[in-house]
Formats: C-alpha cells, structure tokens, sequence
C-alpha cells in the first residue's frame, strides 16, 4: 500500500494513519511523523511546489523507502499553498514487521523532504516574508542515507 | 514558436511573475539573456537547477527548449 499525495487543503493525520493500519494487517508496528507550523514569530507559512517534478519525486522517494526497508505501507502527505500556525505541513507513515525498519524509513522519508524534495518554503513573520533554505545539519542527515552507506 | 520560462521559490520574487514566454529553440546563453541579470547570476550558481519538460539536467549549460517545452528555474529546495 503506497499512498502519496499533494494537499492544497489542511488535513487530519488520523484517517490516513487508519487506513494504512487496515492496509497492512500483517505489519508488526506503524512509525509515523507530521510536521507542523511552529506556533511563534510565524504567522502563515507558504509551501510553492512545481507540478511536473514535485508529486512524481514524492512517489519515487516512497518506493526507494518501500523497498529499502521491505515495507508492508507506506503513507507521504504533503501540503501545499498558505497554511496557518500549528497546522500539519506533513505527514509520513510506514509500516512494517519489525519496528527498525519502519522507524528508520520514516526518518528518511523526513530527511529527504527536508532538503531533496521539490518544494520551497517561505514564513511570514511581523517584518514580511522571509524564504527558508536548507541548514547545513539537513544536508549532513540527507548524507546519511547515501546507498554506499554502512548504514542500513 | 516559443517556450515558456517558470520561475519558482525566491527567484519569483526576483522577476515579480510566475512566468516569461520567449522564443524557442531556447539555450544556455538564450536563457541568460531572457532573464534578469539578477537571475542570471542566480543561474550559474551550482546550487541552482533547471528542469526542461519535466527532467531535471544534469548539466544545465546543455540546455534545448523546444517549441512548447516548459524551463523551470529550481533554486535550493525546503520542504518538510
């Protein structure tokens, strides 16, 4: 079961958290993560995608965590346009037989979001827009993964 | 004949639209000239990308837009 997608609209992580435990009745445990606006200093944040690359990069980065951590699921939602404080950006889910690697593949699904995903982020805060760049420390967890990796 | 440039993330800001229509076939240094110098400049940074009909390249001063065909301008990514 893979379920990806891009939301314009705000979202609720419980349903799809649902449905992929239904999905997947032999998986020993599900690991999820969402991602939400920081209350504090930010008003609203933006979240621009582009079309072309955005969605289909999201589907292959679910099938390398799929089949690198033998998922059972495998649930990547996204938002995009203006979302307010507090609100979910993101929301990723695996499961899995045994809890590693379901931890470990949502934990890269993140990773790679982060800073290898098409999206760009902007927050509004008292004094106007500011756009967010990836931090050196999103780069170094990105480096964690590479495929030659002792890692995993 | 024509294609279409996309502007994304901050470079938006730059050009103040979402979109530029230029003649096509559009190169490397048709691309430079199209765009503000401002972006321009942006372009030949390494951690700028550009997308032609979908692909990402992997070297962008190979760049061949033909007519119809959409160049997108990827500045460094942030999601999550």
């Amino acid at each position: 079961m893979r379920d990806v997608r891009l939301l314009a609209k705000g979202f609720s992580p419980a349903p799809p958290l649902a449905a992929l435990a239904r999905a997947c009745p032999d998986a020993g445990g599900i690991a999820s993560y969402t991602g939400k606006v920081r209350a504090g200093g930010v008003k609203v944040l933006e979240l621009q995608h582009y079309e072309p690359l955005t969605l289909p990069g999201m589907e292959a980065l679910a099938d390398r965590a799929m089949q690198r951590f033998e998922l059972d699921g495998v649930v990547v939602w996204h938002r995009t346009g203006h979302i307010r404080a507090g609100a979910p950006i993101v929301l990723v889910a695996a499961a899995s037989r045994h809890r590693r690697q379901s931890i470990e593949a949502v934990d890269f699904l993140m990773d790679h979001l982060k800073s290898a995903a098409w999206f760009w982020k902007r927050e509004k805060r008292e004094d106007g827009w500011h756009w967010i760049e990836p931090r050196a420390v999103d780069h170094t967890d990105l480096a964690r993964w590479k495929e030659n990796s002792a890692r995993v | 004949m024509s294609a279409r440039i996309v502007f994304l993330g901050p470079l938006r800001d730059l050009v103040g639209v979402d979109d530029l229509d230029v003649p096509a076939p559009l190169d490397w240094s048709g691309l430079l000239e199209a765009v503000p110098p401002s972006v321009a400049d942006q372009l030949k940074l390494e951690r700028v990308n550009i997308a032609c009909a979908g692909r990402v390249l992997s070297d962008k001063t190979a760049l061949c837009a033909q007519d119809g065909e959409e160049v997108a301008l990827l500045p460094p990514v942030s999601g999550g």
